[in-house]
């Protein structure tokens, strides 16, 4: 009679809180959880009775990781709730400003938190003394994404200059074509993350579920487009409620969503396999050398569609660049024309599509406030994917299961400390 | 032997930990004076034996308190970093409501399952000693305190206001920009950057020791403001301090 009794109290390398519970009985699984265990935060409470103008600077504060994301998807629902269009000049920086926090968190996930697990080693640490150059490489990387945010946004966590209509300050076009070159570099350091990804050895595990992303007719959707579901076809963002489904299930930790089946995927997969004919063509060299096909049913896989994406952002913010350099900048009025309504804003953040759904009153604050982020909207995926898999290697040693168990949770790249709506269940 | 550092996290976004991080060659070199042995965000391996406790976030759990004066009794050093642990931050927005109203917004009727109290900094629970400030932190005043650690120096934290640091980055004054500041009464270590940024001082490091309360008062006068209006600024990063006077 064999007993396994895993239970992995906060996984390490990722984002907030959670813990694995595993305990199986002659091969039968008696009880099996991803459990989310951070503390709740309460934002959707602290942003009522806030001024619109106060509104976009607290809710970055939900995520130190992706802060621009939630900067975006705020500022996008005081906007449409208030009946602003965005220039096309402030357009093209959110684009780059949200490139610049794309690349960071990939970077950070794939070599940071993800390639240990790959390498053998419990952090990035040890690899200073291995692999040397690959994390300098990954530091640079990072330094280049945080140079972008700051000369776009004054900072990259917590971004200073976004506001409602546009931006607060505007970059200096000599610093943009400077940093131009650097982005140029960066492709080639990514051509050396691919030669080491390409050694990873990545669990063949597959598991169809339904994908879902923004998805807009131009482009790779990142800050704009419809709900795209891979089952369902485009939903308007204004009506996410339809795609979220929100629930309780008893014996859970989480709040779970779910659409058409059990559970959705979202994140850096979901949008590969959603959106793979709009990526630029080195990304699509890149997902061609790396072996990803849309559409791809691994989970382990996100990691290697977020190497994929990383050439994307640095293409595109080329493009941008250029645009800008080409049309220039100018100042723009900013002053906004407050009016009573309900607004949703979403956008792709790193790990996936969030929404900021914002209703104000005809002084411009705010009086009900909904955030639905991505890794609350995984959560039951997760959960899915290790029912799925347990029973195929509850034969194996107890550490190599532990390991594989924490490896799907990290593949997800969960960003547990943003998880607006995460419950905390003690059954006595 | 090389002192043990570890990293933890309370209530919070974990962005200075992950800006702490935000380092190039520096990291070699900090690597290579000192031993990270427990930082869950980015290691696996924990120890339990460290000298050098940084501390993210604020309180705002009662499982939490146990697990951070443990911290305390291990730790030869403890340092705040970020707002939430220094001063509590914006985590004390929802100390203005009773803690069953702000569940219940945010989970409805599953309001019950969550536990949660008025949150607070960590100097509310645990004596500290010292504070790395800012929402989030600067790396480059972190990288300071840990080297004035390492020497066995006090580190030493700019105890004037954002407005000389604000001069010296050459801004127009914000209230000349016909919007209001905190700068006046922070404490600077910031540069200045939300200014320079084209926004105003929200309060992040919270008040030098002993503000001059009646010159800001003063501008405000020349301004036209109330002082209602900075409070509730104020309020943001600092609802903490402001109960608690």
């Amino acid at each position: 009679m064999r007993k396994v009794k895993v239970n992995v109290h906060q996984v390490t390398r990722l984002e907030g809180h959670g813990n694995i519970v595993l305990n199986a009985k002659d091969g039968k699984i008696e009880e099996l959880r991803w459990e989310v265990t951070e503390s709740p935060r309460l934002f959707e409470a602290m942003l009522r009775g806030r001024s619109y103008q106060d509104v976009a600077f607290i809710a970055s504060r939900i995520c130190g990781i992706c802060s621009i994301a939630h900067t975006t998807a705020s500022i996008q629902a005081t906007e449409v709730a208030f009946g602003i269009q965005p220039s096309e000049q402030t357009i093209l920086l959110r684009q780059l400003l949200f490139n610049a926090e794309m690349l960071e968190s990939h970077v950070l996930h794939i070599l940071f938190l993800a390639a240990p697990d790959f390498l053998g080693v419990d952090s990035v640490f040890p690899l200073v003394e291995t692999h040397r150059e690959v994390v300098l490489m990954a530091l640079r990387l990072k330094r280049l994404a945080y140079n972008l945010a700051e000369l776009l946004a004054g900072r990259k966590t917590h971004p200073i200059s976004c506001v409602v209509g546009g931006f607060a300050r505007l970059p200096d076009l000599g610093e943009l074509k400077a940093i131009r070159s650097r982005i140029e570099a960066a492709l080639a350091d990514f051509e050396v993350i691919v030669k080491l990804a390409q050694t990873f050895k990545i669990p063949d595990f597959v598991r169809e579920t339904e994908y879902i992303s923004l998805k807009h007719p131009n482009e790779y959707a990142f800050i704009r487009g419809g709900i795209c579901s891979s089952d369902a076809g485009i939903t308007p963002v204004s009506e996410y409620l339809r795609v979220t489904n929100e629930f309780c299930v008893p014996h859970s930790t989480a709040k779970y969503t779910k659409n058409e089946r059990d559970s959705y995927m979202v994140g850096a997969l979901a949008r590969f396999n959603n959106n793979y004919g709009q990526l630029l063509p080195r990304a699509k060299e890149a997902a061609h050398e790396l072996g990803l096909k849309a559409p791809c049913h691994n989970p382990f896989m996100i990691t290697v569609a977020q190497l994929v994406e990383c050439f994307h952002v640095a293409e595109h913010s080329l493009r941008l660049i250029d645009q800008i350099l080409a049309r220039g900048l100018e100042e723009e009025d900013n002053r906004v024309k407050v009016r009573a309504g309900r607004g949703v804003g979403a956008v792709e953040a790193p790990r996936g599509i969030l929404f900021h759904d914002y209703t104000y009153n005809d002084q411009g604050v705010l009086t009900e406030a909904n955030c639905i982020i991505p890794t609350n909207q995984n959560h039951n995926n997760i959960q899915k994917d290790l029912e799925s898999l347990v029973p195929k290697i509850l034969d194996k040693p107890e550490d190599e299961l532990t390991h594989t168990l924490e490896m799907v949770v990290r593949a997800y790249d969960p960003c547990v400390s943003c998880s607006t709506h995460s419950l905390r269940v003690t059954i006595k | 032997m090389k002192p043990k550092v570890a990293f933890f996290d309370f209530t919070s976004c974990e962005g200075c930990q992950l800006d702490a991080l935000n380092l190039e060659g520096e990291l070699i070199d900090l690597l290579a004076a000192v031993d990270i042995v427990n930082f869950r965000e980015v290691k696996t391996e924990r120890e339990e034996n460290y000298d050098i406790a940084f501390v993210e976030g604020s309180i705002s759990r009662e499982s939490e308190i146990p697990r951070l004066k443990k911290i305390r009794d291990q730790a030869k050093v403890l340092i705040a970093l970020g707002a939430c642990a220094c001063i509590g931050g914006v985590n004390c927005l929802k100390n203005s409501l009773p803690m069953d109203e702000a569940l219940r917004i945010v989970y409805k009727d599953d309001a019950r399952y969550y536990d949660t109290m008025p949150a607070r900094p960590i100097n509310a629970v645990v004596p500290v000693d010292y504070y790395v400030r800012g929402c989030p932190i600067n790396t480059d005043e972190f990288l300071k305190v840990v080297k004035a650690l390492l020497l066995g120096k006090k580190p030493e934290i700019p105890n004037y206001p954002v407005c000389v640091e604000c001069k010296m980055a050459g801004n127009v004054c914000v209230f000349d920009r016909g919007m209001f500041c905190l700068g006046p009464v922070i404490r600077a270590g910031c540069n200045a950057i939300c200014i320079s940024g084209g926004r105003f001082c929200w309060g992040c490091r919270g008040l030098v020791d002993d503000p001059n309360v009646d010159s800001e008062k003063d501008i405000l006068k020349k301004y036209g403001l109330t002082v209602d209006q900075v409070t509730e600024r104020f309020k943001l990063f600092n609802a903490y301090q402001e109960v608690a006077k």
